[in-house]
Order: C-alpha cells, then structure tokens, then sequence
C-alpha cells in the first residue's frame, strides 16, 4: 500500500526547514528523546528495546552452536534479521522481508561488522567445526522514522548485554556450561546517524513526517575512535558533496554523544 | 561426532508434590496489562503474566484490499499470531509456522463474537499479537491482550473476550499452566470468554481428563478469566480515566 503525503504537508515542513526550524521545534542536529533498556527478555542471551520518539524497536541476541563458512572456518558467525512488523505501521504488511526490512539489516549488519563490534575470532570453538553463530532479530513495533540509527543502537547494546555459556570439550564431547555465562567478547562500539535532506539542509534523526517529505537520506556510521565504518545514501533525489562531508563532521559529534547512552 | 550436551537439560524432572512456583492450583501467576503502548496503531496493550511478555496492536476499521474475504454485510476480523525469534529458549525461525496460522484462526474466532462487526460493512479489523517473550499460555496472553487492545482502538463490543488455562500437571488439576507444567503435565484447555454472559468464544484441548477433571479444569479457567478481566477493565481505565 502506497501512502501519498498531502503537498501541503510537502510544503509546510520544506518551508519550515528553509526557516530554519523544524515540525517538532528541534534543532537540525537534535535527536528526539531517546531511551534505552537492556536485558529486557530473559529467554534471550541478549537483549535491548530502544525507542528514538514514537519508533520503538525490541531486539534479541541469540547465540547458538553451528558450522562456520568454509571459506572462513576460525571465524564464528552473525546474522541479523530484521522484522517490520505490520503492528508498527498501517502500511507494513505480513510476509517474507522487503526492501526496505532488507536494506535495514544489512545496513545495521555493516556497521556492527565494519565496526567490529563483535570480536568473531574469538566466537570460534573448534576451527572448521564448530562456532557460535549470534542471531540478532530486530522487532519493529512502532515506526515513526529513523529505524537506522535506532536499530544500531539498540543492536549494540544487546550484544553488549549478551551472555555465552562457557564451552568445553571432554573427549569428543563439546560440553555448554549454563551456569558459568561470559559476556559476548565486544572489542568495538560504532553508532550510526541519519540525516534527511529536506529544502537543502540536512537534519539529523528525521521523524516519519520528515522522511515521508525528504529528498534523499544519508547514514553515517561512526566508531568509537572517530572512523567511518558503514555508510548508506537513500532516497530519489541526489546529495552534494558538501551536504556528504557536513554530515560525515555531524555524525562524529553527535554517535559520540549517543555512545554515552550504551550501558 | 560431535555431542553437544547443555547442563540445561540434566535438571528437569524435580519430583515435588507441590506446583514448581509455590502458586497454590487455583492461583494465577503475576499479570500486568498497559493499554495504549504503541503510537502508531489505532489501538495496543502489552501484557505481562508470569514470563510471558506479548504485545497486541488493532488497525481499523479500514479498507479491505482482498477482495475475495470482504463481506458486503460486515467486517472482517483478521487476526495474525506471531512469535518473535528470540521468544523462545531455541531461537524460533521468522515467520508464520502451522502453530502460528492455527492460533492465528482460533484468536479471531475467539474475539469475533465480542465485536459489532455489522457496523463496518466491506471493512476489516486486523489484529496482530507479537510474543515477545514466551512462558507457556501465550495464546491466552494474547487474546486477553488482543481484547484491551480493541477496546483502546475504540472498537464497539459487546463485552472484553478474556482468555485463561487450566489442566493437570501432577496429577492435580491447576489454573494458568506455566511452561513447565504445560510442557511435562497431562492435560491443558485453554478457553476464552465473554465474562458479562459467560459465553464460551474459545476452546481447546490436549492430553487426558476424566470428565469429572474436565469440568473442575472448566471451572477453574471460568474463574481465572473474571480475575484476569479485572485486570483488563483497570488497563482501560488507567488510560482513560473511570
């Protein structure tokens, strides 16, 4: 189902956003309220629900025993799967995933293995055997914009609250330990920023409203130490290049800021 | 070969007389419901009883764009059960299995009756219930949470649909199954029903009862549905007011 925005809708926030002001009053570069819990399910190993605004995510990490690639047989695995679930939004449809559930994952998927979040050497418990392979599903309820930054955050932080039984092997046996769980070995954070073009300007966090109306969107992928591991240009219309390097600069800042909210 | 062995699996089978959480057999694990959760959905409740966490989200009345279902006379309720991978111990793969799509149909068959459907010809009311964490008695969690959420959409009807289990675990027959009882007990009989006439929107069964045990299993779910839609009434009246 197509949602079409009313132009006068169009036309209001374009003129506000040449005013220099936005629907909700933010600043260009002010995220809505964000808040953050972690370990919010038990049956999951890890566990966080973000909400940016109204958009709210609920996301589980699981790990669970399988075979590497063979063509990367000391490294363990992560998968991520996202859900947009038609409960979060009157257009979201049941079904297998779509683009734009598609494009989410492998966007968050990028930054958190760009970013090397999740160090997967050491998932690794007999090389070309056996490996943990960490599922990381993403819940979508309620979408009112900005799913990117929203999901990368909240991926973060459930794998920071990520627990894995401690393995052993006995004879030929590969023994799990429940009782003695070590924290999901993390070397890295990396945070992702959106930013909307609308009128010309770029704005950061964009609400529903903002992306039904803009032009193009831009993430931007920022690690802990200040280097860009993921990126991904969305949208029709096309972006300049001082729009890209004033949103790389923006996106430095403001993911340093967001990192103060992880546990 | 490699074995994988989980020291899970070795503490299962304690033999106590009693229920596993010290719940007395006609006693309900903790509930929690909260009406109006979701922003963008007509109407939403998240319900919490024992370590099941669901969520539940109403859209419409809205236009029905699968023609063969419209009904020129009614609305249609659509209902769609589904279960988050991480809901599960053994993470769940996505998407609708045969369990699913049978909740899915007895949860609207169950909610059906309590809606004036009549007053939206060509229309259709969705219903989606979300596990997020399961603990046994997910489908009951849902259609209790499912009711809250319509009547937060502002949907007409008739009277709250409030679901609830009992069955035998232990040789005894006890109310609301937690997951263990379910999973190692000998019966369970989920039902749903509309509390103001008691009429029976839901019911089904697995396992052995006499039939003396199935009509106390019966009586005790009857019961534990008028606890559980005290509940449901104090959810919509904290969101809007008595």
């Amino acid at each position: 189902m197509v949602r079409i925005v009313p132009e006068i809708i169009k036309e209001s926030v374009t003129n506000l956003v040449k005013n220099g002001e936005r629907t909700d009053g933010r600043a260009f570069d002010e995220y809505r309220e964000i808040s953050l819990e972690t370990g919010v399910i038990e049956k999951a190993e890890g566990s966080a629900r973000v909400k940016i605004g109204n958009t709210q995510i609920v996301i589980g990490a699981k790990p669970q025993i399988g075979s590497p690639f063979s063509d990367t047989p000391n490294v363990g695995v992560l998968m991520t799967n996202t859900e947009l679930l038609p409960m979060a939004a009157p257009n979201f449809e049941s079904g297998p995933p779509d683009e734009k559930s598609v494009e989410l994952s492998r966007v968050t998927d990028r930054c958190i293995r760009e970013g090397k979040v999740v160090d997967l050497d050491k998932l690794c418990i007999i090389p070309g055997e056996k490996v943990w392979m960490v599922f990381l599903d993403l819940h979508v309820v309620d979408y009112d914009g900005n799913l990117m930054d929203a999901a990368v955050l909240g991926c973060v932080a459930a794998l920071m609250n990520a627990k894995l039984p401690t393995t052993k092997i006995e004879d030929d046996e590969l023994i799990l330990d429940y009782d003695n769980m070590i924290p999901l070995p993390i070397s890295h954070t990396a945070l992702m920023s959106t930013f909307a073009k609308i009128g010309g300007e770029m704005i950061i966090d964009p609400s529903l409203e903002e992306e039904e109306v803009m032009g193009a969107r831009l993430s931007v992928g920022i690690t802990e130490d200040g280097s860009i591991c993921a990126m991904q240009k969305g949208g029709e219309r096309p972006l300049e290049k001082e729009e890209i390097l004033k949103a790389v600069s923006t996106a430095k800042i403001k993911t340093a800021e967001l990192r103060k909210l992880l546990p | 070969m490699i074995i994988i062995i989980t020291n899970t699996n070795l503490n299962s089978g304690t033999e106590t007389s009693e229920r596993a959480d010290n719940r007395a057999f006609d006693e309900l694990r903790n509930i929690k419901i909260e009406a109006g959760v979701l922003e963008r959905a007509d109407g939403s409740a998240y319900l919490e009883i024992g370590g099941n966490k669901v969520l539940a989200a109403v859209y419409g009345p809205r236009e029905l764009f699968v023609r063969r279902l419209m009904q020129p006379n009614k609305a249609v309720l659509r209902c769609k059960y589904n279960m988050a991978p991480f809901s599960v111990d053994d993470r769940k793969r996505p998407g609708p299995d045969r369990r699913s799509i049978e909740i899915s149909k007895i949860a609207s068959e169950a909610l059906t009756p309590a809606v004036f459907l009549e007053k939206f010809p060509r229309s259709t009311i969705d219903v989606f219930i979300e596990v997020l964490e399961a603990e046994g008695g997910t489908r009951c969690a849902g259609i209790t949470a499912a009711s809250v959420a319509l009547a937060d959409a502002g949907i007409p009807m008739k009277d709250m649909v409030v679901a609830c289990a009992a069955g035998k675990s232990d040789g005894k027959v006890v109310l609301d199954l937690s997951e263990v009882e379910d999973k190692e007990g000998e019966a369970d009989l989920p039902i749903a029903m509309m509390p103001r006439t008691g009429d029976i929107t839901l019911l089904q069964m697995d396992g052995h009862l006499t039939e003396e045990e199935f009509e106390q299993a019966l009586e005790l779910a009857i019961n534990g549905c008028k606890i559980i839609n005290e509940e449901q009434k104090r959810a919509i009246k904290n969101r809007y007011g008595d």
